[in-house]
């Protein structure tokens, strides 16, 4: 267990201005789990993809059970016995689970012995309790499923380090706890796994010790024994955080949004939303949760008028059309996108000119359409980013050359700037440093204070705890069930999850 | 700055390269260059030709500017231009044969022309918005139907009299005609064609219409989420791109031409991408590049006047000058680093 198989030394890489990393040291014993806890942008990802060739370093050296090597490619790594599972993965949703775990390997030969790695393959998901269906093709899987591929994957080839960068981000509680087994079984095989997250719970869960990284730099490596949230959250974060909101207990008025019976479709043909009725009032958080691609994206998108539905949505009593995101907006409907930078900011345009987008959308603008002078928008701009925190060298700055929390702040900013009388947020936090998360938290509370109502879509449960007054759960374009956002429920959230009725 | 560097390298790049063309035709490429330039730009009869040929460039290269703009490939303007053309020349001869008066007249044929161009860009605008059909493919195919559809005209039902069987129409009447000032060609259209890149830069900085054209040129989705009906600023930006160089088909007819023929523009719909593209899509930039184009195009006559080069080679610079200048685009962006391993 002492024995160190890999040592990095004095890591640096930087991208033009931006320092990823600078000086870092990391270690790793052989049948560890060594958490690399950070902040999204911390440069955890960057230091494990120079670890699998795909950056090179600027400065440092990679030890290799003592001997100094080089990896210039994820190939190199490979054959140094060195694998990752990426957050997003790299398989062939038309092929089979045993064609994608042949696709990887070198001793594939033309005509490829399929039986023979089909038979392996179920040898490995016995011997390591990971259940997979050999023939299944993979856009059948789930993401939990299609992540043990990965895993099978990285066994068949022998890995002795593996990377898993944020592997619980798709997974119900539940398979979570299965992936955690999985990992153990792993490192009680001799394999050391090296776990990138930046949830706190998951980390003290799993690993033998913990490295944090800020701002690209190590702050220090613990024995997970002897540490506890609240010390990590401080190395994270350099001070100390609240990691409970102080949720007030909520007055809810009339409904402000309803919705009867909504069919979404999805961007693949097969209906995502099927059948969905609920109601949100006036200063009350609801919180929908629910593992991703379970129609998230297609609800929210179904609300704001960005997708077509058929059902009934109501806002403020009265029938939206569907498709008509103006008139949405018209109603003081405000959307916090998935996918900010792709559905809701323009990256090639100033920050003053994202803030104002709904310029003639808007209800609380009156511009002349024919004598507009976008100069005249700089001054606001500025006031909004002063309040909102903002960190742009100017509202001239092109919002692409911002970071993804300050792309957030724009858009929270313009959307509440708007008066809402219904925030849609879907995953508001994701990307974020906990010190952004903290914003976003207090900026909704501050708005279900002021009684509007707020659908909240989010991934992390532990966000949904902290700020929805219900939670529903969405499993398969459905509303399961309801629950109290409460830790004490989390078991039978994520049966829920997972698909199990009440 | 830097894309003004970008902009003045490639068009270095594409002057190397056609000196070396002029090279392999065994003459010297400096004094080509001198003959390209020195005539029509260091003497008043040429200046005043550059600028007649200013003219259909300058409303073609605006009228592609707004829908490139917001991302629209509308290479279109040729088939625009010659519809507009040939709208004018329908109103000129054969709708309005009572009107003799030119202050009813002109502003007649103007909008003719002006429609017919703005159809000319309806028909792939709403296809793109509603079916999806790509705008490059639609406006090259529909460029090809107005060209042969003059060319029908031309050499078919109106011909005209006196024209010893060549196929040019009849002259327009005399109310028909722009105000012409002197022998050289210098006409009113010139006047018009600066107001219009006055005009549209008014649109595309100071309305609502160019600040939407802005955002979903930028992003399409966020333009959606911001409430912008994208269909209708799609077919919108086509119809009036279209409009503009519609009426400089009817400007080239009445102010230049006096009468329709095949062949009559030398491809100006499309030098008009390279100098939108050149001017990088500002208005008042595009008056000054189509000026240069337009003198280019009298140099590269003078060329194979007394140089015996001839004069097509003008469309193998733009040609390359365009290369050059998406290519400039990519090191805009990227940096190319040589990695040892």
């Amino acid at each position: 267990m002492s024995e160190k198989i890999l040592e990095l030394k004095n890591i640096s890489k930087s991208f033009s201005n931006l320092i990823a990393n600078d000086s870092v040291d990391f270690d790793l014993k052989k049948g560890e789990i060594h958490a690399l806890l950070g902040e999204n942008g911390a440069g955890k990802t960057t230091l494990m993809n120079i670890l699998y060739g795909i950056y090179k370093p600027d400065a440092g050296e990679i030890f290799l059970d003592g001997k100094k090597i080089v990896i210039s490619s994820p190939r190199d790594a490979i054959e140094n016995g060195i694998g990752m599972i990426q957050q997003h993965f790299s398989l062939v949703p038309s092929f089979s689970v045993v064609q994608n775990v042949a696709l990887g390997l070198k001793e594939m030969g033309i005509i490829p012995d399929l039986s023979k790695i089909r038979k392996k393959i179920i040898e490995l998901s016995d011997r390591y309790k990971i259940s997979v269906e050999p023939d299944a093709k993979i856009w059948q899987l789930s993401a939990g499923e299609q992540q043990r591929v990965e895993i099978i994957k990285l066994l068949y080839v022998k890995s002795k380090i593996m990377i898993l960068d944020e592997p619980t981000a798709i997974l119900t509680p539940q398979e979570a706890k299965g992936l955690f087994e999985t990992i153990k079984e792993m490192t009680a095989n001799e394999a050391s796994v090296i776990f990138i997250s930046h949830k706190l719970k998951e980390v003290l869960e799993i690993s033998d010790r913990v490295t944090v990284l800020r701002h690209g730099r190590v702050i220090g490596t613990v024995e997970t024994k002897g540490t506890n949230e609240n010390d990590l959250a401080r190395m994270m974060v350099g001070r100390d955080v609240v990691l409970k909101t102080d949720k007030k207990p909520s007055h809810p008025s009339k409904p402000i949004l309803e919705i009867e019976n909504i069919h979404v479709m999805g961007d693949k043909g097969i209906e995502a939303v099927r059948g969905v009725s609920l109601e949100v009032r006036g200063g009350e958080i609801l919180g929908i949760a629910g593992v991703e691609g379970n129609g998230q994206r297609e609800l929210g998108e179904a609300i704001y008028g960005l997708r077509n539905y058929t059902g009934n949505i109501f806002i403020n009593g009265s029938k939206v059309r569907p498709g008509d995101v103006l008139e949405r907006i018209k109603n003081h409907v405000a959307y916090i996108p998935q996918d900010r930078k792709a559905d809701a900011l323009c990256g090639g345009l100033p920050v003053y000119k994202n803030l104002f987008m709904k310029a003639f959308s808007s209800p609380i603008f009156s511009f002349n359409p024919y004598f507009f002078y976008p100069e005249k928008l700089r001054e606001p701009s500025e006031k909004v980013v002063k309040e909102f925190s903002i960190a742009a060298s100017s509202v001239d700055q092109e919002v692409k050359f911002l970071s993804g929390g300050n792309m957030q702040k724009v858009v929270l900013a313009r959307e509440i700037k708007s008066h809402p009388k219904l925030i849609i947020a879907v995953h508001p936090t994701r990307g974020l440093d906990v010190g952004a998360e903290e914003f976003v938290y207090n900026v909704l509370l501050a708005q279900k204070e002021k009684g509007t109502a707020i659908l909240l879509i989010a991934g992390d449960l532990y966000e949904i705890f902290n700020l929805s007054d219900r939670v529903g759960v969405l499993y398969e374009g459905q509303i399961i069930g309801y629950s109290e956002p409460d830790e004490s429920h989390i078991e039978e959230i994520g049966l829920m999850m997972a698909g199990v009725k009440k | 700055m830097s894309i003004f560097i970008s902009s003045l390298i490639s068009v270095l790049i594409a002057l190397i390269f056609l000196g070396f063309i002029i090279l392999s035709l065994g003459d010297d490429p400096f004094e080509a260059y001198w003959q390209l330039v020195s005539w029509a730009m260091g003497t008043v009869p040429g200046l005043i030709q550059s600028l007649v040929s200013m003219m259909p460039l300058l409303f073609t290269s605006l009228g592609v500017l707004i829908a490139f703009k917001m991302k629209l490939w509308n290479i279109g303007a040729e088939g625009q231009f010659q519809m507009g053309a040939f709208a004018a020349t329908w109103g000129a001869l054969y709708l309005f044969p009572n009107i003799h008066n030119p202050w009813v007249m002109i502003p007649l044929l103007m909008i003719l022309g002006a429609a017919f161009g703005a159809f000319w860009g309806f028909l792939p605008g709403i296809m793109r918005a509603y079916l999806g059909v790509n705008e490059i493919l639609s406006t090259l195919m529909l460029n090809y139907v107005a060209i042969y559809w003059v060319n029908y005209l031309t050499y078919g039902p109106w011909k005209g009299a006196g024209s010893y069987n060549f196929p040019i129409t009849a002259k327009f009447p005399q109310s028909a005609i722009l105000p012409q000032y002197g022998s050289g060609g210098l006409n009113f259209g010139i006047i018009i064609s600066i107001i219009m890149a006055f005009f549209v830069l008014y649109l595309v900085k100071y309305t609502k219409f160019g600040f939407h054209l802005e955002i979903a040129g930028d992003n399409l989705r966020a333009g959606e989420y911001a409430g912008i009906n994208v269909k209708k600023l799609i077919i919108l930006a086509m119809v009036i791109g279209g409009a503009i160089s519609g009426i400089g088909g009817m400007a080239e007819m009445s102010g230049v031409l006096f009468r329709l023929q095949p062949n009559f523009s030398p491809g100006y719909g499309y030098t008009a991408v390279i100098i939108a593209w050149l001017a990088r899509l500002d208005p008042i930039a595009t008056i000054v590049v189509s000026f240069f184009f337009g003198a280019l195009l009298v140099g590269s006559q003078q060329l194979q006047l007394f140089m015996q080069i001839p004069s097509s080679l003008i469309n193998a610079f733009n040609g390359i000058l365009l290369f050059s200048l998406l290519a400039s685009e990519v090191f805009m962006r990227y940096r190319i680093r040589v990695v040892r391993s």
